[in-house]
């Protein structure tokens, strides 16, 4: 029979501080893995959301971001007349040919600079991406030197406030608004009327992506196979979600490897210190483990009960780590996505998938934590540990 | 018997707990010292580069050219010794993609001879021909100058991908498409350790002809001041001349130029900072609270010895001593088992980072913050032990 857990529970509150202490380390460890976890999700959310599995995103065969891609401006039209191309509500096709340059900024109270994307798109295809929305201000005028700005840039780059000026390439551009696009990786661009800022930028003979609505996504793949094979374009095609979400892969993984990493590092430490205050309970507890035994309890029983404590005790602290940890998401922050070689803003996205990781991990650290202590619990000798005191 | 001895005794006695809870102590501050390594090692990297060298880009941002006719241009500016190009080539490697290194066409009779005191050639092709090498320029190089698509790899990337010399690598262009075969004709060792030994290095006249059809432009011009400490102004001056053209430019130091990288990074070194104390703490929270159990438990032993004669300060020093060596020995081990594991292998998070540094500032502060902790686990139960009175001691029933 099996030593009730009331038992455990009871003598786990009879040690408060203790348990706190405990409960607090392995707290730490599960708020630590789950804030690298959201770390890594929010990055990749953002950049994940920024595409559309309704749009076709092309551009030059071999380019391993838009930024290195050039696709010309015959091939551009070619892909504009195409009959896959849904058409919007004002009757033109909804293409965006898609300057995309970046400019080196001056951060907003801290030092340095970072590449900020500009995006020169097609003022008429804006409904192509319906996730992007005014938030203050207004959108810019078709073929003026005006801009909009992504909400997460507009704050944290020098120029980049409404009415404000900002220089790109040999023009100074004035911003008028800001919008948000659902926390995706447009967020952290600049916009405008690529007609104008072609000629700014000197970047009149291509541009770098083109990205189209299509009729009918489900004959994405035959509409691939025939684009990447057309000799007169040189282009590969995706959609939109599946290249967002390429770029986000190096990144992304590098951060949850270093943030697993770490959390191992941090868990083995938290597990000896489980490990000694589950040897300190034992060490306690042997009159108690005696008498147990006595009772006719037998040792598998004391085992398990012990374990059990342990896992219970470090289910406390993860709990408490999930908790901890909640604060964290919303949380904004950026970082140059390498393989963009721009600037990304996100937010700390804490998922259920994390807090369960957490807690499973924390079960984890509970069970390798007590195994030893508890196995020298059930190994008691009756009579010694009885006689002694 | 001494003191000394009896703090001893009352580690060992309990072999396991001793061990376990300076373990705790060795982690905790081995990854308070690695993760604050990886913070002096951004920081670190930002010294290098020299206060002698500029770089100039285009003002708009690094992936915008400029044209070649500003080499004779900025070279006429006063204080300026020698001009050298470098343009990013961004060449992927077609059979495995994941293993990425730096690939940049460079100017080599400029290019070599501004880097001379950064760089040696370690091993190198015999030349095939004779061909007259520009002064300044390594005779090693020789069979490299000979050749338009020859290169020259640093050594470590030579190493990690077991070329050899004379052997052909082929790439396939992402920014300017298509194959481009290299045939490696020289390893170079930076004496520098901040110039890297992972680069591939080759003609611009290659990418020039290959890539951009005759009509060169070029990524950053490499500036070697014959002035240094007049860098400000001639700085200034090279931007000046080109302030009205479409391609305007920005010139700065060569240390500035790689500190703008590590700015890139943003906040996530910070958020390293934050998450090494939160490491810290969490571990230090658990080991301290061990070993105040601990003390806890010898109140009938601390009467005995109180009995024996022992003075209340000694007794203090004892229960002291125990904590601090356990916080400092694991301390010691978890400080400088970051320095000379992390930096004696060169770690570099598989090429994420340069190598990395952990500097003694961190190391110290790593064995402060052990003994803080030391401090304050072991003063409480230290002052309570010696303000036990011998009666309340012994007649604690455990």
């Amino acid at each position: 029979m099996a030593i009730p857990i009331s038992y455990n529970i009871r003598n786990v509150m009879q040690r408060p501080l203790t348990t706190l202490a405990t409960g607090s380390g392995i707290a730490m460890v599960v708020m630590i893995l789950i804030g690298a976890f959201a770390l890594a999700s929010g990055f990749q959310a953002a950049l994940v959301e920024t595409g559309s599995t309704e749009n076709a995103f092309i551009r030059r065969t071999g380019a391993d971001s838009e930024i290195s891609s050039g696709v010309s401006r015959d091939a551009a039209n070619i892909i504009r007349a195409l009959p896959e191309v849904a058409v919007g509500p004002d009757g033109r096709a909804l293409v965006s040919t898609d300057l995309v340059v970046l400019t080196n900024l001056e951060r907003v109270g801290q030092t340095g600079s970072s590449n900020v994307p500009i995006r020169g798109i097609d003022p008429a295809s804006l409904a192509l991406r319906p996730q992007v929305k005014v938030a203050d201000g207004r959108m810019f005028t078709p073929g003026t030197d005006e801009v909009m700005v992504g909400k997460r840039v507009s704050r944290r780059f020098k120029g980049l406030g409404i009415g404000e000026q900002v220089k790109l390439g040999q023009q100074n551009f004035t911003v008028v608004g800001t919008f948000t696009a659902g926390g995706s990786a447009f967020e952290s661009e600049i916009w405008g009327d690529n007609a104008v800022l072609m000629p700014a930028l000197d970047r009149q003979d291509a541009f770098q992506s083109v990205t189209f609505r299509m009729r009918d996504p489900a004959t994405f793949a035959a509409l691939k196979k025939r684009l990447e094979a057309d000799p007169r374009l040189g282009v590969q095609v995706q959609t939109e979600r599946e290249f967002y979400a390429s770029q986000s892969q190096l990144l992304a993984s590098v951060l949850r490897v270093a943030g697993v990493m770490i959390t191992l590092i941090m868990a083995v430490g938290a597990i000896f210190g489980a490990m000694n205050t589950m040897y300190a309970a034992v060490g306690q507890r042997t009159r108690e483990i005696a008498v147990l035994l006595t009772l006719g309890f037998t040792p598998f029983a004391i085992w398990m009960s012990f374990l059990f404590e342990s896992v219970f005790l470090s289910l406390i602290g993860g709990v408490l780590g999930c908790l901890l940890a909640l604060p964290i998401n919303g949380i904004t922050t950026s970082t140059t996505n390498w393989s963009s070689f721009s600037e990304v803003a996100f937010a700390f996205r804490v998922t259920p998938l994390g807090m369960g990781i957490g807690l499973a991990f924390a079960a984890m650290m509970g069970v390798v934590g007590g195994f030893l202590p508890a196995r020298q619990a059930a190994r008691q000798p009756l009579a010694a540990t009885l006689r002694a005191g | 018997m001494n003191l000394f001895s009896l703090v001893l005794v009352n580690l060992f006695r309990n072999k396991r707990r001793t061990f376990l809870t300076m373990m705790s102590v060795v982690i905790a501050l081995f990854l308070f010292c690695a993760l604050r390594g990886v913070l002096d090692t951004l920081e670190s990297s930002i010294k290098v580069g020299s206060e002698s060298r500029l770089v100039t880009r285009n003002r708009i941002s690094l992936i915008f050219p400029m044209p070649q006719s500003y080499w004779t241009r900025i070279a006429a500016v006063p204080g300026i010794k020698s001009v050298s190009l470098q343009n990013w080539f961004g060449g992927r490697d077609p059979v495995d993609p994941k293993n990425w290194y730096a690939q940049f066409a460079v100017d080599a009779p400029t290019f070599f001879p501004i880097y001379a005191r950064d760089v040696e050639i370690t091993e190198f092709s015999p030349p095939q021909v004779q061909v007259a090498m520009p002064a300044g320029l390594d005779p090693k190089l020789a069979a490299f100058m000979s050749e338009q698509n020859a290169c020259v790899v640093g050594k470590r990337l030579f190493d990690k991908n077991k070329w050899k010399i004379g052997q052909t690598v082929t790439l396939a262009g992402t920014i300017y498409p298509g194959s481009w075969p290299f045939v490696i004709r020289a390893v170079y060792h930076a004496k520098d350790p901040a110039f890297g030994e992972e680069t591939m290095l080759f003609h611009y006249k290659y990418l020039e002809e290959k890539g951009m059809g005759g009509q060169g432009q070029v990524g950053v011009y490499i500036l070697e001041l014959s002035q240094p400490e007049r860098a400000g102004d001639i700085a200034k001056a090279v931007d000046a001349m080109f302030e009205n053209s479409s391609y305007a430019t920005r010139t700065e130091t060569e240390r500035a130029f790689q500190a703008g990288f590590v700015s890139m990074y943003g906040n996530v070194p910070y958020l390293i900072g934050v998450i090494g104390l939160a490491v810290v703490f969490a571990i230090l929270l658990v080991a301290g609270n061990t070993m105040m159990m601990a003390a806890r438990e010898r109140t009938a032993e601390v009467g005995v010895l109180k009995t024996l004669g022992f003075q209340d300060g000694t007794i203090f020093a004892i229960v002291l001593a125990e904590a601090a060596i356990i916080t400092l020995g694991g301390g010691l081990i978890g400080a400088f088992l970051a320095k000379w594991g992390l930096q004696g292998s060169g770690f570099n998070a598989g090429g994420f980072l340069p190598p990395m540094t952990v500097s003694w500032t961190t190391v110290a502060t790593g064995i402060g913050i052990a003994v803080l902790m030391g401090a304050t686990s072991g003063l409480i139960p230290a002052w309570q032990a010696s303000r036990l009175r011998i009666v309340d001691a012994l007649r604690r029933v455990e």
